[in-house]
């Protein structure tokens, strides 16, 4: 009966209707996108601003280098050391098959600096602490702290976000080096001492095929890393209140949050093709 | 009327005279949630120097109305204008310096819950002043007593019970000697005395300071002691801003309806209501 009701009379203004609806749809949504894109865009103009000008003050900023960075110091040298180890193994053998295990300690260290360096301590790095200022700013937002803020004239922006931006573009190349030396040595623990690659050779090998340009990469790769971490993160908590699925409460949070890291990470490895395709 | 009315009377008939700058106007302001209109074409003056109560039942409108006077919330419609300045139309700067003479306590209060209660209050003064430590030490501790609030300096704002967050927040909306103060429920969830202690300590810092207040509260007719004007703001609309003593006298029937509610006895007998529907 109802199956009845539902064939249309006319099957070419249906479809019409049909083609109506959905282009309605689809316009809406790239509104609603490209609404979001230009409240991020404005988002991130005012923290940089924020950021440079001064007055600077010190004490808040080493606050959050303290948590963005130092705090994640154990995280990225643990996952940064078995990175190392696996390359290492890996590696080996494929590098055996052209009985070239000598390239071991230059395929270790290359893989490191260029791409798994930046891409695995920012992934590490959004888990952590990308999570945790969504969490936090988007907890201000919903309990009207921002709103405090700017009742009692203080900038939520300079106050809140400056320092964070700061500390994200400052820590994420520190945690980056660390996460490529702990690499590096895991690969000489699983190639030299349980492989039997000789020790001289990895450095030597390393030293030799290392240029500037490698270097160069990973440090861009993560200083453009450290600041899309913050700015998703920080700028997905700060307009809580405008996400279109509703942010309201612990649940609104924790979806935003978990929009946050999902959109963080993905932008990290979309921006890692980018910047590897411009540098290379 | 008792002795204290008269004299608040009084004060109203003087403080209202002709020279009075206005502080706050708002001009035929509406604003909508969705297609629940809240505000309908509010229209309000707040005289310099002067205190305004608003009152009216849960529900209709006097956050809203109040978020609109700092400038958090726009209108649909109409103008807020704050010493002749159309908040909708200032840059961010200017806004700022807008609220730099604001003192407001929002209605959940709003504190930073991740500092503590020192901090808390101190925070405008370290943000926006250049006071030394001690200067901001003997401060805060001054105004914190003023609330009677001793040895909580430490304590985090999950640690207090309601009626001390209420205080906390007074604290910190007077901490920067305010030109003009915003209470959202100033008394709501504290004790008797406390709350005649809150309306006394209003009452001499308001003589000493001279600050305009806007005053929501439930707390009728305790809190018309401390108004020269009464709104009565009633489904999005505002009854009449006239004196306290006009307000209870008034024969607009939204108005004599509530003051009936609000200072008549209740739990009366079906014949004493009758008594009382007839005599009033
Ligand atoms: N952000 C918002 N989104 C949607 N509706 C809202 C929002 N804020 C307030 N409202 C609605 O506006 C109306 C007035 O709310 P408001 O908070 O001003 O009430 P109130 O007069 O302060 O009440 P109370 O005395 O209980 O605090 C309510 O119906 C509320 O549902
Ligand atoms: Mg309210």
């Amino acid at each position: 009966m109802s199956k009845q009701d539902n064939v249309p009379k006319n099957p070419a203004s249906w479809l019409l209707g049909k083609l109506a609806t959905s282009l309605e749809r689809i316009g809406a949504e790239s509104l609603y996108y490209l609404e979001q894109a230009g409240r991020m865009g404005i988002f991130l103009f005012a923290c940089l601003l924020n950021a440079i000008r001064p007055p600077y003050k010190l004490f808040p900023i080493v606050r959050q280098i303290h948590f963005i960075g130092y705090r994640s110091i154990f995280v990225i040298l643990f996952t940064g050391t078995f990175t190392g180890m696996v390359l290492a193994l890996q590696g080996y053998y494929t590098l055996r098959k052209f009985g070239s295990e000598g390239l071991l300690g230059s395929a270790v260290a290359l893989s490191l600096l260029r791409e798994l360096g930046p891409v695995i301590a920012a992934l590490m790095v959004v888990g952590r602490a990308g999570s945790a200022i969504c969490a936090e700013i988007g907890i201000m937002r919903n309990s009207e702290q921002i709103d405090a803020l700017e009742c009692m004239a203080i900038d939520p922006y300079k106050y809140l976000m400056a320092p964070k931006f700061i500390a994200g573009i400052v820590s994420m190349p520190i945690l980056t080096f660390v996460f490529d030396v702990a690499g590096i040595m895991g690969g000489y623990v699983v190639g030299v001492s349980m492989l039997g690659v000789p020790g001289g050779t990895y450095f030597q090998e390393m030293y030799r095929s290392v240029v500037w340009a490698d270097v160069e990469m990973g440090l861009v790769k993560s200083l453009v890393f450290g600041l899309l971490i913050i700015w998703i993160s920080a700028a997905k908590g700060y307009f809580l209140h405008l996400e279109r699925s509703g942010g309201f409460g612990a649940e609104g949070v924790s979806r935003t949050t978990t929009s946050a890291v999902v959109l963080a990470s993905v932008a990290i490895l979309v921006w890692d093709y980018l910047i590897s395709a411009i540098l290379l | 009327m008792s002795y204290n009315e008269t004299m608040s009377f009084a004060e109203g008939l003087m403080v209202n005279s002709p020279q009075k700058n206005i502080a706050i106007e708002l001009i035929d302001v509406d604003r909508s949630f969705g297609n629940q209109q809240v505000l309908k074409k509010i229209n309000l003056v707040v005289e310099e120097g002067t205190t305004t109560v608003i009152v009216g039942a849960s529900g209709q409108g006097k956050s809203v109305m109040l978020k609109h006077m700092l400038g958090l919330l726009k209108p649909d419609n109409g103008q807020v204008l704050v010493y002749g300045q159309d908040l909708a139309q200032l840059r961010k700067a200017q806004l700022k310096e807008v609220r730099k003479d604001y003192g407001v306590l929002f209605q959940n209060v709003a504190l930073f819950d991740s500092m503590n209660i020192f901090d808390n209050v101190a925070l405008p003064l370290r943000e926006r002043t250049e006071a030394s430590e001690t200067e901001i030490r003997a401060n805060v501790e001054e105004k914190l007593a003023l609330m009677d609030l001793d040895g909580v300096n430490e304590k985090y704002p999950a640690q207090l019970s309601g009626g001390m967050k209420k205080r906390v927040g007074l604290a910190r909306a007077l901490v920067m000697n305010p030109r003009i103060v915003f209470f959202d429920e100033p008394t709501t969830g504290l004790d008797v005395s406390k709350s005649n202690e809150i309306y006394r300590l209003f009452h001499r810092t308001q003589k000493r300071l001279q600050y305009t207040a806007v005053i929501v509260s439930h707390d009728v007719p305790k809190i018309f002691k401390l108004a020269d004007r009464v709104a009565l703001i009633s489904d999005g609309i505002i009854e009449g801003s006239m004196s306290p003593e006009e307000f209870q006298l008034s024969d607009n029937p939204t108005i004599c309806a509530f003051v009936r509610e609000t200072m008549g006895p209740i739990y009366c007998s079906a014949d004493e209501e009758k008594f009382i529907h007839e005599t009033v």
